[in-house]
């Protein structure tokens, strides 16, 4: 198992090499010149030409890409144009944000995805399949931003039981796990945990309604299980695909959720994506870009790594 | 063991079907069979695709869902009435008093367990029994279906063992709880042909040592004479030969009988000659024609075959055969044997 792991982590650096090289030339790619954001419109050509040159804009692409990559490497990617500080710390500290949103909003999406797949995938074609079938729909298919200002509008503004923008009551970007923050956390892990729910249960049903179909399950029953005895392998077959689904859905969510962030002004990468993308903001942008696509690397890691763990049948050497 | 309500009948048949039915919505598959198996006997059941077979095993451990089945008709095990037991008492039923062994050993485990964790789940499910007491016991019964060694083969998942092996496993499995009776459905049609001997002549021998009775369904007639003592021929849901292996093998009385002992590869495939076929298919279940089922497709079929249901006769003791013409058949089946027995090989 422990040699499964160091071979998968040898496999993941040609990805992470890609994925840096995408990531740099993506941004580049982006029309606009990301000094106009921040120098004054009247500027003269040579304050112009000096900025160029401090920022590295002035030396071709790839000599760009090799002092960005060094400077990635030793932990440093560069200072945000628009705000001075080091992306780094900007970048963590949105990570952490949209790490705990997204988090949540996974963990409601697995909780209700695996329930409606369950009881959908064991009732198939009655009322509540149908039902839970229905709902799974509405949830991949709805607007999330639109479901979010609709969540705003009644849960925030007509009843007034949840604070509808923000992190925290300080208004500060860190986010803590105590009663005043989980408060704020609700609507925007609610509505971002719609998609996931929808796509989870869908999965779910169809795994659980094909284990139930094989003949394993007759041969359980014919040496004497009861429904909750075959659950439990029901359950431990469905185990592996679940969690894949449910591992890709965090990935996902955490580079996926600018609008929802946006509608919710909750302080995570999205909400910096859009900040970076607005202004230009080469260096934060790439940073960002960066850590995120790293984050669904690792997230692939991790998943495989457990199917392994769960599922004898995938090669473990 | 326990004294359970299986053993409150010591005299009874291991299983006893009488006028049994099984039907799904419209269709009924096993239309009226009388089976007994007395305890300690080896019965196969034969036939087509279709006759029912399988299914007539099936309802014996109440295998089908509940709401889209209906099972009519005597149907005890060990003189217990198995129709009337509840839920709880058909689990606590199956695999202790009766259990089965399955057509595919690959699909019949389940892929994500080891073979050794669903032996010792079988075994705690019905006793009461500590983890390594069971781990023992599914290591003496791996010795005793001969799985070479046995102690590292427990620990190995289904998909890491040959077709022979994971029989042999599921061999295992079923003998788990020491029921009284082992159905077995065709075990031997996804293995190799070495193999097939291999299986049944283990069948055969734990049958005997462990005084269990056996119903082995399968299309192999070779099979069938291997390992049993009576043999059954079905054909669209109903018994229409049953004697013991010598007196349906060697004196046939049913002309499907005749029909299927003329349609096997033995001895009939001497060079230039065709392989003798039962012409046309099985009825459609949902539209059975009136009279013997059997009929548009008999080479004896006359007027009153095809208008009424011919009754069961007993030609000999313990042989019955449900045909008019069990005459006429039983003597072309034997001047079919002379005449072959006369062409010079």
């Amino acid at each position: 198992m422990l040699l499964y792991i160091l071979k998968r982590l040898i496999y993941v650096t040609p990805v992470a090499f890609g994925v840096s090289v995408v990531c740099f030339l993506l941004v580049h790619l982006a029309p606009g010149d990301p000094l106009s954001a921040v120098l004054p419109a009247d500027a003269t050509q040579a304050t112009i030409d000096e900025m160029r040159s401090a920022y590295g804009f002035d030396k071709p692409l790839p000599v760009q890409y090799a002092i960005w990559l060094w400077h990635v490497l030793q932990g440093d990617l560069g200072t945000s144009i628009a705000t001075g500080r080091p992306v780094l710390g900007e970048v963590s500290r949105a990570v952490v944000n949209s790490l705990i949103l997204a988090s949540v909003a996974t963990l409601i999406g697995f909780t209700f995805g695996t329930l409606f797949g369950f009881v959908a995938g064991y009732r198939r074609n009655s009322v509540l399949d149908r039902t839970a079938s229905a709902l799974s729909v509405f949830g991949v298919s709805v607007p999330h931003y639109w479901l979010g200002m609709v969540l705003v509008i009644i849960f925030s503004a007509t009843l007034g039981w949840l604070p509808p923008t923000g992190a925290g009551p300080d208004g500060s970007g860190n986010w803590r796990p105590d009663f005043e923050h989980l408060r704020y956390i609700i609507l925007p892990a609610v509505t971002m945990s719609v998609i996931p729910t929808g796509i989870i249960a869908r999965t779910v049903r169809a795994l659980v309604a094909d284990i139930l179909a094989q003949d394993f399950v007759e041969a359980l029953r014919a040496k004497g299980l009861d429904e909750w005895g075959v659950f439990k392998h029901v359950v431990r077959n469905a185990a592996p695909t679940a969690l894949a689904i449910m591992g890709l859905q965090l990935g996902y969510l955490l580079g996926g959720s600018i609008l929802i962030e946006t509608v919710f002004a909750w302080p995570g990468t999205g909400f910096l994506l859009n900040a970076a993308i607005f202004q230009r903001d080469l260096p934060l942008l790439q940073g960002s870009i960066l850590v995120l696509a790293m984050f669904f690397v690792l997230l692939n890691l991790i998943v495989d790594v457990m199917q392994t763990a769960l599922d004898p049948r995938i090669e473990r050497a | 063991m326990t004294a359970t309500k299986s053993d409150a009948m010591p005299d009874a048949p291991a299983v006893e079907l009488g006028d049994l039915k099984v039907g799904f919505g419209k269709i009924r598959v096993v239309d009226g069979v009388d089976l007994t198996l007395e305890r300690g006997q080896a019965m196969a059941l034969i036939g087509e695709s279709g006759s029912g077979k399988s299914v007539t095993l099936r309802a014996i451990l109440r295998l089908f869902p509940e709401g889209r089945s209906r099972i009519t008709g005597t149907l005890k095990v060990a003189g217990r009435d198995v129709l009337a037991l509840s839920k709880r008492e058909l689990a606590d039923f199956r695999g202790r008093t009766v259990s089965m062994i399955f057509q595919e050993p690959l699909l019949a485990f389940d892929p994500v367990y080891t073979v050794g964790r669903q032996i010792t789940e079988a075994i705690q499910r019905h006793e009461k029994v500590s983890a390594s007491e069971a781990r023992k016991r599914a290591l003496a019964l791996f010795e005793r279906v001969r799985i070479p060694s046995p102690e590292r083969r427990l620990d190995n998942y289904p998909h890491e063992m040959s077709g022979g092996m994971r029989q042999r496993a599921m061999i295992a499995l079923a003998l788990a709880c020491r029921p009284q009776v082992l159905l077995a459905d065709e075990p031997t049609t996804a293995l190799d042909a070495t193999v097939q001997i291999q299986i049944l002549l283990l069948l055969r021998e734990l049958q005997r040592d462990l005084g269990l009775s056996i119903i082995l369904v399968t299309h192999d007639l070779g099979a069938a004479v291997e390992v049993a003592d009576r043999i059954s021929v079905m054909y669209a849901g109903h018994v229409v030969e049953t004697g013991s292996a010598h007196q349906v093998v060697l004196d046939p009385h049913h002309p499907y009988t005749i029909g299927l002992l003329r349609s096997r590869a033995e001895g009939a495939m001497d060079k230039g000659a065709r392989l003798q076929t039962i012409p046309g298919s099985p009825p459609d279940l949902a539209n059975r024609p009136p009279g013997c089922p059997f009929a548009p497709r008999c080479f004896l079929a006359a007027e009153r075959c095809r208008q009424e249901m011919p009754p069961v006769a007993e030609i000999a003791p313990g042989h019955r055969v449900a045909c008019w013409r069990t005459e006429e058949a039983a003597a072309a089946f034997r001047a079919g044997e002379s005449a072959r027995e006369a062409v010079p090989a």
